[in-house]
């Protein structure tokens, strides 16, 4: 019972922290890619600005406090209604999608998701298909013309889209005979050319495609287009609701990236260390991480420390912004001394029986962590590079395009299952 | 109805199919009763929603899933779709020409109907085949879509092609 609450509320937990952390990446990272610096001036105590990461908690503040406007005539019911679904339909997918390989804690299976259903990869489908009731219900019970356009177009879009990831889906499913999360990664193996991008490039290509149009990202922004429809179907909305829907975005975009990591990239798997090996060796690989660990964080504060003292040497601000370089400098350096001590302290590490377990638990959700973190980088930076489609040019794409190419692909995947 | 034998976990499960049962019937009484009509779509999707829970509960995982995907998830986003292009105001809508206690009585009509027949199969003694761990998952559904049941399933495939035909045969423009 405790366990699956833990196993809701941590994922929770770490969905609802990486958000801020992708505002953050999606401004600075539009930001360099568009020449230019992005914002940086938000600190704590004119000192602390992180380059930009407290311009997250601003928007936070900012959003909570602003004025809550209801327009006049809206149906309230489903104006409420709206960012609730779509942030709630967002988060509801993770409680399927696996963070580690199951393990066996005191005779009992643990397998790392809420919920280890026997149809996972068809439950989120179903809440994937939940999402378009957010976009369009918001753009209905708005009251003005602009945002039901917005929401019509949306929701045509992401109920063409659907039908191209599932066609996709039903290729990998093909491969892996099992609809399974689990057993969909542990086919998927830990060596980099069996992962099922390689053995499936079109089924992922269709996917990855079908996965920005569901998000309602570029180049599929056209509901929320924001130079022609005036932010599309969550214009009227403001201040905590409107920050719903953002959330709702932007976990939109996690999760996709977790299915496609999960179904195309091996998910959890550490890439050419498999299970067994990590659980043999547990105490070499943690000996290696903490060292590696230690590493970064003393490069990382020799390299603060040098471009504090120039700053404060040069005065390039001449306040005391100077001085944050030499502040973080310090702390890394003190988390490095840190991790010495303890991995110098607990060098002949003793495990115990559950010991080498939770270390490669504790490994591949970090390993599942950062393949989600790039692909949401992929994300950003697709946005930011490609122009918008239209809305007609996007329909066809996904009907006479995409389609025919994900039937051609099932049948060619059932021939070679068949034949080969 | 499942058992109402008061044992552990039978409770907590005859107490959730109370929820869900008193649910998909409140809401599909609020199809008919709601003036605005994307209130009463989206009562039909809660519907939906409790009779896929009473599936699951009924260890039919696949049918469950399946009844969320493709009746809430699919057929009713189009049925929503189609009403708000039509934008209807509750205010243009005619009201129709039944007075309240008619279907006030016609209400209570049809529930103690429902009891009789609640009434009735009581008496019935029904004797359940027992069903192996494996009932209701993908692979079992497959396996009798695929082996048994094929004639119905590619008939069925059949009709839904007609029914894709007639659609666009009906929405083009020119042909």
């Amino acid at each position: 019972m405790i366990l699956t609450l833990a196993k809701i509320v941590v994922p929770l937990f770490v969905i609802l922290n990486i958000i801020p952390l992708l505002i953050w990446l999606e401004r600075k990272g539009s930001a360099y890619i568009q020449d230019r610096r992005g914002p940086n001036r938000a600190a704590i105590f004119g000192v602390i600005r992180l380059g930009g990461l407290i311009h997250s908690l601003n928007d936070v503040i900012k959003l909570l406090f602003k004025e809550d406007i209801i327009p006049a005539r809206v149906n309230r019911f489903f104006y409420h209604l709206a960012p609730f679904t779509a942030m709630s339909v967002a988060l509801m997918t993770f409680a399927v999608i696996p963070f580690a390989a199951p393990m066996y804690w005191k005779g009992k299976l643990i397998t790392f998701q809420a919920a280890d259903l026997n149809a996972g990869l068809l439950f989120i489908l179903a809440i994937a298909s939940l999402g378009v009731y957010g976009v369009m219900l918001a753009g209905w019970s708005s009251n003005n013309k602009y945002s039901l356009l917005g929401g019509l177009r949306s929701s045509a879009q992401m109920i063409s889209y659907e039908v191209v990831m599932s066609l996709a889906i039903i290729s990998i499913l093909m491969m892996a005979g099992s609809l399974e999360l689990n057993q969909i990664i542990q086919a998927q193996g830990d060596k980099v050319w069996k992962w099922n991008f390689l053995r499936q490039p079109v089924a992922c290509l269709l996917f990855i495609v079908a996965m920005f149009a569901e998000s309602n990202r570029l180049p599929f922004d056209l509901p929320e287009g924001e130079s022609e429809l005036v932010a599309g179907f969550h214009v009227e909305y403001s201040s905590m609701k409107f920050a719903l829907f953002f959330m709702a975005e932007y976990t939109h975009m996690i999760i996709a990236s977790a299915f496609l990591s999960a179904l195309f990239f091996g998910g959890w798997q550490v890439p050419f260390a498999s299970t067994e090996f990590l659980r043999g060796h547990a105490s070499q690989v943690l000996r290696i991480v903490l060292a590696g660990a230690i590493l970064v964080h003393f490069v990382a504060g020799i390299g603060l420390l040098s471009r504090g003292k120039t700053n404060v040497l040069t005065q390039k601000w001449g306040d005391r912004r100077d001085y944050e370089a030499i502040i973080l400098g310090n702390g890394a350096l003190l988390i490095a001394l840190l991790l010495g001590a303890v991995l110098l302290y607990f060098w002949p590490i003793r495990l115990g029986r559950y010991g080498p377990q939770i270390v490669t638990a504790a490994l591949q959700a970090a390993v599942f962590l950062g393949k989600i973190l790039f692909f949401c980088w992929v994300f950003i930076w697709v946005r930011w590079t490609l122009p918008r489609f239209r809305y007609d040019q996007l329909m066809r794409l996904g009907w006479k395009f995409m389609l025919p190419l994900g039937l051609a692909n099932i049948l060619a995947t059932g021939a070679a299952l068949l034949w080969l | 109805m499942p058992e109402g034998r008061v044992r552990g976990h039978l409770k907590m499960e005859l107490i959730f199919f109370y929820i869900f049962a008193g649910l998909a019937v409140a809401t599909a009484l609020g199809v008919v009763a709601f003036k605005n009509p994307i209130s009463s779509a989206f009562a039909l999707v809660v519907s939906f929603f409790a009779i896929s829970a009473v599936y699951a509960m009924l260890q039919a995982h696949f049918l469950a899933v399946i009844q969320v995907l493709v009746y809430a998830g699919a057929i009713m986003v189009l049925f929503i779709f189609v009403i708000m292009l039509l934008n209807l105001q509750p205010e243009e809508l005619e009201e129709r020409g039944f007075s309240t206690v008619f279907k006030g009585a016609a209400i209570v009509v049809l529930t103690a109907f429902c009891f009789g027949l609640i009434f009735l199969f009581r008496q019935m003694v029904f004797v359940f085949p027992k069903a192996d761990a494996s009932f209701g998952t993908v692979k079992e559904v497959g396996k009798l879509l695929f082996t048994t049941y094929w004639f119905p399933f590619e008939y069925v495939s059949i009709l839904l092609l007609v029914a894709i035909i007639g659609g666009v045969v009906l929405a083009k423009r020119e042909l």
